[in-house]
């Protein structure tokens, strides 16, 4: 059944790529602005490149959590899933593991090429990638909470960056302090731990939470 | 629909809450708005809603569904090209194709034309003649054999 919710997801998304690009294009714009703005002043973006990064990686996302129950909403496939003979925790995980699929896996993979801009030396482009790729899907899944709890709400937007984005300081913290670690020589390791740790815990706990506020919402 | 103002609702005795899931695999539900997605064809719809039923729908079978709600031809057209009345159609598929006992049809009939009534019609009489049981609520006329069924009229 979840294989069924993700193949529709992906389809949809594919059908309507302009709103996953949309995502991308503004992860791109938004970190390639910094290193327009600041100067060809290595050292300084060297020490701003993971923040920079990351702050873009959690607007980013911001952008793509708007629509994750919001279209299913309106047309009425989410009373129809809600009524599906699966768990709806399942339900919720196929429609996270796919946006993440649509719009926080090319942020992981263009991240590279936007550090290279930054002046990020291999090593640390490759902890870059896994903070992120360990990290995002935290995004997904505790912006899919705060998706779940403003449908059909009208200032939804506004209100999911409010709720959600507070929640993301952890996530933030331990991306960001791992590809700074690495920046200083020192070993990330302990901070990406940290962060595969986050990422265990909302996989667990955020799809229980998003079915409960999606029951709520829709009654 | 789940949780009732008043009182509770019970499903071979055993209330809805407690048997969740359970109670799904028994129901079908038929809403005001149709659940259909824009960007899938006919056939995708009908597909991604069979399998997140959990029902295996072959090609032929899915074909022959849609042909029985007047879509014959159209199985791969967007739905967002369809008219109001045709989404309700790719919708009413779902039953055509659907094992489950219970039925709720919220205003099924609505922006359907005579022969979709009258299909509807038929579609539910089959259900009944089978064991099945059905809710609809409706404000047209849908005319089904006496013997089957009963009419609640609810007044202010």
């Amino acid at each position: 059944m979840l294989r069924w919710i993700v193949w529709r997801d992906l389809i949809l998304a594919w059908r309507r790529r302009a709103d996953a690009l949309s995502t991308l294009f503004f992860f791109v714009i938004v970190v390639s602005l910094f290193p327009l703005g600041i100067g060809p002043e290595t050292e300084l973006l060297r020490s701003i490149a993971p923040g920079v990064v990351w702050v873009a990686a959690l607007l980013a996302s911001m952008l793509s959590l708007g629509r994750l129950f919001a279209n299913d909403h309106q047309d009425g496939t989410l009373e129809q899933l809600l009524l599906t003979p699966q768990p709806l925790y399942l339900v919720v995980l196929g429609k996270v593991v796919a946006q993440w699929l649509t719009s926080e896996l090319p942020l992981v993979c263009i991240a590279p090429l936007l550090g290279v801009q930054f002046g990020l030396s291999n090593e640390t482009l490759k902890i870059l990638v896994i903070s992120l790729v360990l990290g995002t899907p935290v995004l997904s899944f505790i912006g899919s909470i705060g998706a779940a709890l403003t449908l059909g709400l009208k200032s939804s937007s506004v209100l999911i960056s409010i709720l959600v984005l507070p929640l993301y300081v952890p996530v933030l913290i331990f991306g960001a302090g791992a590809v700074e670690a690495s920046i200083m020589g020192l070993s990330p390791s302990s901070l990406i731990y940290l962060l595969s740790s986050v990422t265990v815990l909302s996989l667990i706990f955020a799809p229980w939470a998003t079915a409960a506020a999606l029951r709520i919402s829709i009654e | 629909m789940l949780s009732p103002s008043e009182g509770r609702i019970n499903w071979q005795g055993a209330n809805i809450h407690s048997l969740g899931e359970e109670y799904f695999t028994q129901l079908t539900y038929f809403g005001h708005r149709p659940g259909v997605k824009d960007e899938l064809t006919t056939f995708e719809n009908l597909r991604v809603a069979a399998g997140l039923s959990g029902i295996a729908l072959s090609t032929q079978k899915a074909a022959e569904a849609l042909q029985k709600v007047g879509l014959a031809g159209r199985e791969s057209v967007p739905a967002r090209l369809l008219s109001e009345g045709q989404r309700r159609r790719v919708s009413l598929a779902r039953l055509a194709i659907c094992t489950t006992k219970l039925w709720l049809l919220d205003e099924v009939l609505t922006a359907l034309d005579k022969t979709a009534i009258a299909f509807v019609g038929s579609l539910i009489e089959e259900h009944l003649a089978q064991g099945g049981m059905a809710i609809v609520a409706t404000h047209q006329d849908l005319e089904l054999s006496r013997g089957l069924t009963q009419r609640l009229e609810l007044t202010k």
